[in-house]
């Protein structure tokens, strides 16, 4: 690390201020950044969501919104020059060749209408003097270097026919073909996959070794700090507070701000196990089958039925939490809406109590789905924006024939459990944070006082602070009116922290199930060791810090 | 705790009262409903204008505007009175308008909704016949309803609704499609809410601002039709319409071209009023559109 | 799988809407006061009721309604529209005898509706919110408020009567007065005010289309993208915008065809081009229903036609559309 300080800065930012519209919640984006990226290294710039991280990115890359959003004061120095000097050509001349970027979402970072091979050919048909041939050659080079199989055919491809992990190499390899001396990342792994995610850091982490590049990675998962970071800068509100190399920051942070996130990151040591073998079983499904099919017409007839859900079982005893893991594309969401039969199910059973959710006629199921609630993953899509709060919690219970004066005074008081003040209840969802509006969504998933809670992904939209929070609210409710949780996630921290078993799915099966302590420690099945193996700093232990966090 | 999930502050205004800031900031917009308020007010005091009949002699034929004052903007060449006619015509024309556009809509909300909701051999069969009706030219088609029905006033309020609702349709349902998969209504759902109750009170609310937008457009094409359908002669003999003023201007085009140009103007005038409150309320609906 | 297939599977879904267009020119026919033996017998001057019974089974009209629509269909298949009694003729021969004409005027006022008004939209979004963008938006709304035939009267004033230098109306001179280029010349001077008339309103329309499409594809990510790999805003708007902003345009254009082709109705009656269009106007004043629903089913098979190829035009234009 030592080395990185003898290196000259490629960058260095001073006392950085964006100015936010008016009308804006606050009047600065960033207020009085400093910070330095060296050549070889990785500098991780870290924040929740509204810290200002990527705007930061914009500033740099003079690719501002501007007017609405624009750099007031401080400069930015590129090599030693001031950016703010050069001309509009100059700038254009400097992204793509001495500077490039890597963005979050690579589907919609890529043209949809070019082939992979053009977009990367661009950078230098823009930037150099290359023949054609030699510009091939060179786009080839590059597609083996971040090891897209068969570049050859890659080359001719349209981005929507690669996966996302390969899209998100391709933009790697559009940012690395001009070997440029700064390369900023924005997110570049929080859209994919665990697995993927670690090859992708991985990759950016080689290449960026082998070229001597300085990376500004921008991030808001610890985990992924303590797998790539050289140094950490903290941001919050746009402020900086705290800034280091990656194990003074990670094991040892000063701002309490900086303590409170460490402390909010769920560790990887699953809670001892608790016996359930003395409960009854609330829930037991079987055999659960689900395949989608494509509609065809008369002449296409359907094709590429593929199995979401194969021959699923388990059972769920009361008081206990199953977690269902997988990556996308596994069927884990799909099993959590063919229980709740908001997907009819090709076959199997789910018994809830003595009726099979999946043969229950109308009306035993509008009877039976009381007894079943969910908690949906986007706290924003999933309340109606119409209704206000104590409606939306008191919806339930009057549709199951509640008298609607005591199904309102019923939701005033479940305000109160899931901790939001009863001056709530006459709100509309829009006024309310995403943490808080995930409380919402409980509070009508407890209104009819369910045995069994399906929650799809209920906090992987949410920061991680308020992730922490929501989880435990959750442990605490379940554990007070013993509910029976069946936690569909795709993150293995999150399922260490709460889950009494898990199981992990690919492809539609369960691979393997049992109890969560057992599968962290000794996964049985390849496919289990290889996710556990993925998780970003699987090797770093968030700090026990005293004085903060629960 | 709520160190670090921010509380949230003052609850915003109301959705109508943050709808009118947003609508008066667009100037075009304001100017719009000062026209519709200027037709409207001319549809109201028609009467006070030509109490009797907008069809009678009202002096000599072919008086030019602004020369006699108890015709102000001018005779036709049956001696009838313009301005009495633009102010009859305004009754027509907004008549026409609007019931036509509640009838266009409340045909396309019902179809959109029915197959948007439950897709499948539904939304098969209902857009299939929505494509038929899109295939038909729809002015031939308004042709052959009125031919067939008779052109009465409410005839053809009729037949002007029965050609438009394709596109309020195929908008209903575009919406259903992308709110039915919403985690709010399967949460309605998993309570046990039956199927009317969510499409009229989940997911119709939610998608009713892009089809009020549309109405505006709607009630312009509408006036547009019945215009063109009176100018070829073939509205509505007993009521004065603008479209008809200009189809008899026609005849004296050489001599007289202010008999098919006052009318007309008040058609693009109109018509303007809706298309700027159309442009307007999508603004004042969908705020990201507009970048300073 | 191949274009073909992809061709043929669209030619299938055109079935049952044009099946679903015959049941309803059918029923229009049906609702019709009189039918097709009154007319005949209206044209005679009038006949014994036992002529008028004969008949009547002659056109199968005494047979149960099902079986007439049967009867009617079959002919349809087979482009026989029947009888005019107006003209004498069959209702096949005088329609392809006016297609043309309206096919000229719907091919010239699409190109010009399309080129002008996706081109100002482009000009209007780059330079959004400045004088350019307000003076293109502007006229763009009046445009849309300007009924065609007061348009086209308008200019007729102004062209033809004050300045004298377009033709009234029609399609050329004198029948067969100009030879070779000369005539071309001829067609075109006659097609200049009825094409303008025509296509100002969906000028104003592809142009408002083109300005959001622009202003929303160019603040995607992928526009995002290329600009930080340095490219310059020329290269921006041809590689990268202009070819997504223009899907929705060309989508538009499919929707709006039959809409065109109905507004060529009060054009052609305007200018008295002979084209099928004011042949509808006249034969819904000479209650010739015969060839008012011959007309509504030429003109949908126009508009699937153009629909079909509009389909393949997407096609190609959009590298996500699987030809499967």
């Amino acid at each position: 690390m030592t080395a990185h300080e003898t290196t000259s800065p490629i960058l260095e930012i001073e006392s950085l201020r964006i100015a936010l519209p008016e009308g804006s919640d606050r009047p600065l984006a960033i207020d009085g950044l400093n910070l330095t990226v060296r050549s070889g290294e990785i500098v991780c710039l870290v924040g929740e969501s509204g810290s200002g991280k990527s705007l930061a990115a914009g500033a740099i890359m003079r690719l501002l919104p501007e007017p609405r959003v624009r750099v007031v004061a401080g400069t930015v120095r590129f090599e030693g020059q001031d950016l703010s000097t050069l001309s509009a050509k100059q700038m254009r001349s400097l992204r793509g060749s001495r500077m490039a970027m890597i963005f979050q979402e690579p589907m919609t970072a890529l043209n949809p209408q070019k082939r992979v091979g053009w977009q990367i050919e661009e950078v230098l048909r823009i930037h150099t003097s290359l023949s054609r041939k030699e510009r091939r050659a060179r786009v080839l080079e590059i597609l083996e270097q971040v090891r897209i199989p068969d570049p050859a055919s890659a080359v001719n491809a349209y981005p929507h026919q690669i996966s996302g992990g390969q899209r998100q190499r391709v933009m790697i390899a559009m940012a690395l073909v001009l070997q440029p001396k700064l390369i900023i990342a924005d997110e570049p792994t929080t859209a994919l996959d665990v697995t993927t995610q670690l090859q992708v850091l991985k990759l950016i982490r080689e290449l960026q070794a082998k070229f001597g590049t300085g990376v500004l990675f921008i991030t808001h998962d610890f985990g992924v700090v303590a797998e790539i970071a050289d140094r950490v800068a903290v941001l919050r509100q746009g402020e900086l507070v705290e800034q280091g190399t990656v194990s003074e920051v990670l094991n040892r942070p000063r701002h309490p701000y900086t303590q409170a996130l460490i402390a909010a990151v769920p560790g990887l040591n699953p809670p001892a196990p608790k016996s359930f073998d003395t409960a009854p079983v609330v829930m037991r499904v079987e055999g659960l089958h689900k395949t989608f099919k494509t509609r065809g017409g008369i002449l296409a007839p359907r094709r590429n039925a593929v199995a979401a859900v194969d021959d699923v079982s388990f059972e769920l005893r009361q008081g206990e939490t199953l977690g269902v893991v997988g990556e996308s594309g596994s069927g884990k969401t799909t099993v959590s809406r063919c229980v709740t039969r908001l997907l009819d199910a090709d076959g199997g059973s789910v018994m809830l109590g003595d009726t099979d959710m999946l043969k229950a006629t109308r009306g035993e199921l509008r009877a039976r789905r009381r007894d079943i609630q969910m908690v949906f993953q986007d706290p924003m899509a999933s309340l109606n924006p119409r209704k206000r709060v104590v409606d939306l919690i008191a919806q339930g219970p009057i549709v199951h024939g509640e008298n609607p004066e005591a199904a309102r005074s019923r939701a005033r008081e479940l305000l109160a459990l899931v901790e939001l003040s009863p001056a709530a209840a006459e709100r509309y969802p829009h006024e309310f944070s995403g943490g808080q509006r995930q409380r919402i969504g409980i509070a009508r998933a407890l209104a009819l006082n369910p045995k069994v809670i399906v929650a799809d992904e209920p906090v992987s939209a949410l920061d991680v602070s308020v992730q922490a929070q929501v989880l435990k609210l959750l442990a605490e409710l379940r554990d007070r009116l013993s509910l029976s949780l069946l936690f569909v996630t795709h993150d293995l921290r999150v399922a260490a922290q709460l889950c009494d078993r898990v199981a992990v799915m690919e492809k539609g099966r369960i691979v393997e199930i049992g109890e969560t302590a057992t599968v962290f420690a000794n996964p049985g099945h390849p496919y289990t060791r290889k996710l556990l193996d993925s998780i970003p700093g699987r090797d770093w232990t968030p700090p026990l810090l005293a004085g903060t966090a629960a | 705790m709520s160190v670090l999930e921010s509380e949230i502050g003052t609850a915003p205004p109301s959705g109508w009262s943050v709808m009118w800031t947003r609508y008066k900031r667009n100037r075009a917009a304001v100017l719009g409903l000062v026209l519709l308020v200027i037709v409207l007010a001319m549809a109201a005091t028609a009467g006070f204008v030509e109490p009797v009949d907008p069809l009678r002699r009202a002096g000599d034929p072919l008086v030019p505007p602004f020369t006699d004052w108890a015709t102000p903007l001018g005779t036709d060449q049956l001696g009838r009175d313009i301005l009495a006619g633009i102010f009859h015509g305004a009754r027509t024309s907004l008549l026409i308008g609007i019931v036509s556009t509640v009838v266009a809509i409340s045909i396309g909300i019902l179809v959109g909704a029915i197959s948007g909701y439950f897709g499948g051999w539904i939304d098969d069969v209902l857009m299939r016949v929505t494509e038929a009706f899109q295939t038909i030219p729809n002015f031939v088609l308004l042709l052959a309803l009125v031919a067939i029905l008779g052109s009465s006033l409410q005839n053809m309020i009729i037949a002007i609704g029965i050609v438009s609702w394709t596109a309020p349709a195929r908008l209903v349902r575009a919406e259903f499609l992308s709110l039915r998969g919403r985690e709010f209504v399967e949460a309605a759902r998993n309570l046990g809410v039956g199927d009317a109750a969510i499409i009229f009170r989940e997911i119709l609310p939610n998608a009713l601002p892009p089809v009020i937008v549309f109405a505006s457009v709607i009630m312009a094409i509408s006036i547009l039709l019945e215009s063109a359908l009176a100018f070829l002669g073939l509205g509505d003999p007993n009521f004065a319409s603008w479209g008809n003023m200009i189809g008899a201007g026609k005849a004296v085009l050489r001599s007289a071209w202010y008999c098919a140009a006052i009318p007309g103007i008040a058609i693009v005038l109109t018509v303007l009023a809706f298309s700027l409150i159309g442009e307007g309320l999508n603004e004042a609906v969908n705020p990201r559109q507009k970048k300073s | 799988m191949s274009m073909l297939n992809y061709m043929l599977r669209r030619l299938v879904q055109a079935i049952p809407v044009m099946l679903i267009i015959m049941v309803g020119t059918f029923l229009l026919l049906k609702l019709a006061p009189g039918d097709t033996v009154d007319a005949l017998v209206g044209d005679m001057g009038g006949a014994d009721p036992r002529f008028i019974e004969r008949l009547r089974a002659e056109y199968g009209l005494d047979q149960p309604v099902l079986m007439q629509l049967w009867i009617y269909m079959t002919k349809l298949a087979r482009f026989d529209f029947g009888w005019s009694f107006v003209h004498e003729q069959p209702v096949m021969t005088v329609l392809m005898d006016r297609l043309g004409t309206t096919l000229l005027l719907m091919i010239s006022s699409l190109f010009f509706a399309v080129s002008i008004g996706s081109l100002l939209g482009a000009i209007a979004a780059r330079k959004a919110y400045s004088l350019t963008d307000n003076i293109i938006s502007t006229l763009g709304l009046v445009f849309y408020a300007m009924p065609s035939f007061f348009l086209g009267l308008m200019m007729i004033v102004l062209f033809s009567v004050k300045l004298g230098w377009l033709p009234v109306g029609g399609i050329q001179t004198i029948p067969s007065f100009y030879e070779g280029w000369d005539y071309v010349k001829d067609v075109a001077l006659h097609l200049i005010m009825p094409t303008a008339s025509l296509s100002l309103i969906y000028l104003a329309l592809y142009m408002r289309l083109m300005r959001t499409s622009v202003l929303e594809v160019a603040d995607l990510d992928y526009v995002r993208t290329a600009r930080a790999k340095g490219a310059g805003e020329w290269r921006l708007m041809i590689h990268h915008i202009m070819r997504n902003a223009l899907l929705p345009v060309v989508t538009l254009l499919g929707v709006q065809f039959s809409t065109i082709l109905g507004g060529s109705v009060v054009v052609e009656t305007v200018f008295s081009l002979p084209g099928l269009g004011e042949l509808a106007y006249k034969a819904v004043i000479q209650r010739d229903m015969n060839m008012l629903m011959g007309i509504i089913f030429l003109s949908s098979i126009v508009v699937i036609v153009v629909n079909f190829l509009i389909d393949l035009l997407y096609a190609r234009l959009d590298s996500r559309i699987e030809l499967t």
